[in-house]
């Protein structure tokens, strides 16, 4: 199989990553309940997978990275945690569900939201993002890059932004951690909100935010701490005050492993690759009159993503094709981002979105070409 | 039952500072280990670090160059 879906989630994983998962399944007690040393093993893995984080993101230091299971719970965390009636949030079109449905549900409960748009490229304006900024807005909101065109938002001059108004600014890192490098103390990111399933290369079930010191979140969950036990209250400190309950240790010694992976390999060499990949596939099937490929490609730097439509065909049959006949994974349909879709024009056709790793290689790309080239001659027979 | 002792002994606030102790106190080779933390200190975080009370000195010196975040220091019967 050619897999091309990567913005789902990456499917091959490195050795090294699959290997401490399964020393962990092995030899791993609970961390943080109890001092055995099976308990202090996985402890020990845990506590150096923050300490990667933290280099990593360039936190201030480990206790400032907590692990969830995915962006979505990281997110969840920072919206519902920050927020109150009366505050006032700006996000834009581009976001994930992810990122929308809990700020609805924020708005019901009496928060103010502006959501920027974009134009037909999927961009937007940070002229106009400024000139939401009001009196009671807490903070912004936004991915760094775009699950459907790829396209990444700019955190430095929005961080600087947030920064100049004394405003929060909150990052949805889904697609571009493990990809492109991310200071969180250069570009004055607040809360950094991540998942390792994707280009970080970790298993499923793992993620993390990093939240700046002296940020104070309100916990979703609270529970079992393994400290301060006849509090009847969860404890505040970071990074326990955002982990009730058991950690996924396994996984967690799963995304340590990738980490070092990456930073092995080299992000810069990695995203080199993907990019390559990325800009050989877009080049040739931005060719075919049939094919309306959604996004801005002006920019050299962007996510490995190539959304497009071959007609008027259906994304979901475009996909199935792709699967069945030539063995291609990839996604289509909606991918979680209504509002660009309304944006772009695709709410009822979706998009074939192919999605590269550097794991992939120029035959499989070669292929991939081919294979929408002899979709788009049938189509136009 | 191993014999009662006097040791040092170091608590956090939180497990992750007391990861943090445990590693960098391996990488400068100060001797001493994690344990549960005894009935006689009350302590944020269910596990403290310990070591032999002739060890204070350089303990309290590695505290300080290392900028080590803890909540107590104290001597008792381990």
């Amino acid at each position: 199989m050619i897999y091309m879906d990567n913005a789902a989630t990456s499917m091959k994983k490195p050795k090294e990553v699959i290997d401490a998962v399964v020393s962990a399944m092995q030899n791993f007690g609970n961390a943080g309940r109890g001092v055995t040393e099976a308990s202090l093993d996985a402890a020990r893995v845990i506590y150096d997978t923050r300490e990667k984080l933290a280099d990593f993101f360039h936190a201030e230091d480990p206790t400032r990275i907590a692990f969830t299971m995915n962006s979505t719970e990281s997110l969840n965390i920072a919206i519902k945690g920050l927020f109150g009636a009366g505050d006032h949030v700006i996000t834009t079109v581009l976001e994930h569900n992810s990122v929308l449905r809990p700020l609805y549900e924020c708005q019901e409960e009496g928060v103010e939201l502006s959501i920027l748009g974009c134009d037909e490229r999927g961009t937007i304006s940070y002229e106009e993002m400024e000139a939401l900024i009001r009196e009671n807005t807490k903070a912004i909101v936004c991915t760094h890059g775009s699950n459907v065109t790829g396209n990444l938002l700019d955190l430095n001059r929005i961080g600087k932004l947030a920064k100049k108004h004394g405003i929060l600014f909150l990052v949805d890192a889904s697609q571009t951690a493990g990809v492109f490098p991310i200071d969180v103390q250069k570009m004055n990111i607040d809360v950094l909100c991540f998942t390792g399933h994707k280009s970080l290369l970790g298993p499923q079930g793992t993620g993390g935010m990093y939240v700046r010191e002296g940020i104070c979140i309100r916990p979703l969950l609270s529970g079992g701490s393994g400290i301060d036990s006849f509090n009847k209250h969860h404890p505040i400190q970071m990074p326990g005050s955002l982990e009730a309950g058991t950690l996924n240790g396994h996984g967690i010694a799963g995304l340590g492993a990738a980490i070092s992976y990456i930073e092995q390999i080299g992000i810069e060499k990695i995203q080199e690759k993907e990019l390559g990949f990325m800009r050989k596939f877009y080049n040739e099937i931005s060719k075919i009159p049939e094919v309306k490929v959604y996004g801005d490609f002006a920019t050299t730097i962007r996510c490995p993503i190539v959304s497009f439509n071959i007609g008027n065909l259906d994304s979901a049959k475009i996909s199935d094709e792709l699967s069945v006949r030539y063995e291609i994974a990839t996604r289509a349909g909606a991918h979680c981002a209504p509002l660009l879709h309304n944006a772009l024009g695709t709410q009822r056709q979706g998009a074939v979105r192919f999605s590269f790793s550097h794991y992939n290689t120029e035959e499989e790309v070669n292929a991939a070409i081919c294979a929408i080239k002899e979709i788009v001659e049938e189509y136009t027979l | 039952m191993r014999k009662k002792e006097k040791y040092i002994v170091v608590t956090f606030s939180s497990t992750t500072k007391a990861m943090e102790m445990e590693k960098k106190c391996k990488n400068k080779n100060i001797p001493g280990r994690l344990i549960p933390v005894p009935e006689s200190i009350a302590a944020g975080c269910g596990m403290c670090w310990c070591t032999k009370l002739e060890q204070k000195e350089i303990l309290e010196q590695f505290l300080k160059e290392e900028n080590l975040s803890i909540q107590n220091l104290k001597e008792c019967f381990i």
